[in-house]
């Protein structure tokens, strides 16, 4: 640590133009506002940094910028109308929100989709999460200032998203899942285009590492930036990769299996040191083992109903809505009223790309839920944010809450 | 009953008021002024690392009305546990577990923030999603409307001359 009082301000400081007042050095901390609007937030989050010299003594998050109220929502919102409430959580991958939204109301109804149902949403959950990585690599790497990766993987995603538009109809906020399934079947020429994806991808993710990995830069920017320890990461309760960043085998697709995890053959990516560097390196590989989870997933992709066959909880087929007027009744009356849920409480957990994202659902019987508690891993690994921004830097502060892949909407939810 | 809920109870005598399986999930109802030994017990004992989530739900018509939700996870065992504790509302307070999880302090700041339980002992107890000088009481309580309160519900704007007039 630099010593303040000799590094930042000239002798001179504070003396007049006729050298009257005594000449003084000013060594107390200092207080430094960033946000709450400032580009690489991510959303809208203000950080109050206490600082000596240039160096990071305490950094105090104020959250809440974003703050709708979705747990209060929800207790007021039909199951299925909470699904389009998940969206705008984390709404740079909402798949990964409605999914574990789903899961979790069909755990308490002691419910399954349909084994067709469940290879499509697995299929989609690890689209979702190479789309998620892709964005928090370009604009990780463009917050610290290596540009070029943003377009790369930007470009990438694009196709991604052309995908789920054809799927569902949206690029963003899709809810696609369905209680109890899924709201459209993958078509022939969705899997054609998704299957010519797949095999250029990894060599576009070897194109991203060329980038970076020669970049000297962005390595020393990354490198030993935000170290936490294993003990600390479980202690603070991280997820995801930034848990497995340091070294910790935690994966809720391993621990918990749900979808088609347990049916294909993958591997959980685990780092060495817990720094920034191994964040990165984790959420490259987890890319790589995302195709090989699609592909094979495509490669056994069963053919059957979307939907499981429960006339109180799942929706009729569109066309007979479009055209029978009992379905349009039947649709209606569940989009309207929804199902009763017995009493009950459960707590899902589910692998988004961000980390642990999980559901606490109280219900006392009824179509609402009575609670509604949504586990954000973004708000979980602000609390570390303190300890991990200690003794740093001013100019890690946006590489390590970068390396968390924060997204606001889902930390003040 | 489930052997860690017997082993639970042993380690905490008179701790543990109900044991309860359902959906696959373990629950122990526990007194108040038993958080901290079963916590610690938890924590030191039974390998419990990992804390996953830290809340609380609104029961209006029961008495005592609030009910903090602890969820922990063991990453060793791969074993989940949920601690529920009541805590009545004309004392709502609870001792943090703040110093055994560091991550209990952001969501123990949320549930006061939400739901208004003091938690006795934690370093830094303030709102943390509402605005700190928010004063119109705590919004996930079931008797605040969903609407808002205070001014939000009044839509009393003051209307600009051009506005009178105009149309």
């Amino acid at each position: 640590m630099s010593d303040a009082s000799q590094t930042i301000y000239p002798d001179h400081y504070g003396q007049d133009e006729e050298g009257l007042a005594p000449p003084k050095k000013r060594t107390e901390e200092m207080l430094l506002n960033m946000g709450p609007q400032h580009p690489a937030t991510h959303g809208v989050l203000r950080i109050v940094l206490d600082l000596e010299g240039e160096t990071i003594v305490k950094a105090t998050p104020h959250l809440g910028y974003l703050h709708r109220g979705v747990e209060k929502l929800c207790e007021n919102s039909t199951y299925s109308q909470i699904i389009p409430l998940t969206d705008r959580l984390d709404y740079v991958c909402s798949m990964a929100n409605n999914y574990a939204y789903v899961r979790a109301v069909e755990k308490l109804l002691s419910v399954k989709a349909p084994i067709r149902a469940e290879y499509i949403r697995t299929i989609v959950a690890e689209m979702q999460r190479i789309a998620g990585h892709l964005f928090w690599l370009g604009t990780q790497a463009l917050d610290i200032g290596a540009m070029t990766v943003f377009f790369y993987t930007f470009r990438e995603r694009e196709v991604l998203l052309d995908l789920f538009e054809r799927l569902c109809g949206a690029r963003l906020t899709m809810s696609y899942y369905r209680i109890g399934g899924i709201d459209r079947d993958l078509t022939e020429d969705i899997v054609l285009d998704l299957r010519l994806f797949l095999s250029s991808f990894p060599d576009k993710v070897r194109e991203y590492n060329t980038l970076l990995e020669t970049n000297r830069i962005w390595i020393k920017r990354t490198r030993d930036i935000a170290v936490i320890s294993a003990k600390d990461a479980i202690n603070f309760g991280l997820t995801g990769p930034t848990l497995r960043g340091s070294g910790v085998n935690y994966d809720v697709r391993k621990a918990e299996p749900y979808g088609v995890y347990d049916q294909v053959t993958w591997e959980v990516p685990l780092g060495k040191n817990g720094d920034t560097y191994d964040r990165y390196w984790i959420r490259i590989e987890e890319m790589i083992q995302s195709v090989r989870i699609i592909t094979q997933c495509l490669d056994r992709l069963p053919a059957g109903p979307i939907a499981a066959d429960l006339p109180n909880i799942t929706y009729p087929p569109r066309d007979k809505v479009m055209n029978d007027m009992e379905s349009l009744i039947h649709h209606f009356m569940i989009a309207t009223r929804g199902f009763d849920v017995p009493v009950g409480e459960i707590y899902c957990a589910t692998e988004a790309p961000k980390g642990e994202l999980g559901f606490y659902i109280v219900s006392q019987g009824g179509n609402k839920p009575y609670r509604c508690r949504i586990r954000a891993p973004s708000f979980i690994h602000m609390g570390a944010f303190d300890h991990m921004s200690r003794g740093y830097m001013i100019s890690d502060i946006v590489t390590i809450f970068g390396s968390y892949d924060i997204v606001m909407g889902e930390c003040d939810r | 009953m489930h052997p860690l809920a017997q082993a639970v109870q042993e380690a905490c005598p008179d701790a543990v008021l109900a044991v309860s399986e359902a959906l696959g999930e373990l629950t122990l109802s526990i007194a108040r002024e038993a958080v901290r030994p079963v916590c610690q017990a938890l924590y030191a004992r039974f390998d419990f690392d990992h804390i996953t989530d830290v809340t609380a739900v609104d029961l209006t018509h029961e008495v005592p009305r609030f009910e903090v939700v602890y969820h922990f996870y063991s990453i060793s065992k791969n074993q989940r546990i949920r601690i529920k504790t009541r805590v009545p509302e004309d004392d709502a307070s609870i001792d943090s577990i703040c110093d055994l999880w560091k991550g209990a302090n952001f969501l123990e700041r949320e549930t006061y923030d939400m739901m208004g339980i003091q938690f006795n002992g934690h370093p830094d107890l303030r709102r943390i999603l509402m605005t700190e000088d928010y004063d119109e009481g705590f919004p996930l309580r079931k008797d605040f409307p969903v609407e808002g309160r205070g001014w939000r519900d009044r839509f009393d704007f003051p209307i600009s001359p051009a506005q009178e007039g105009g149309s």
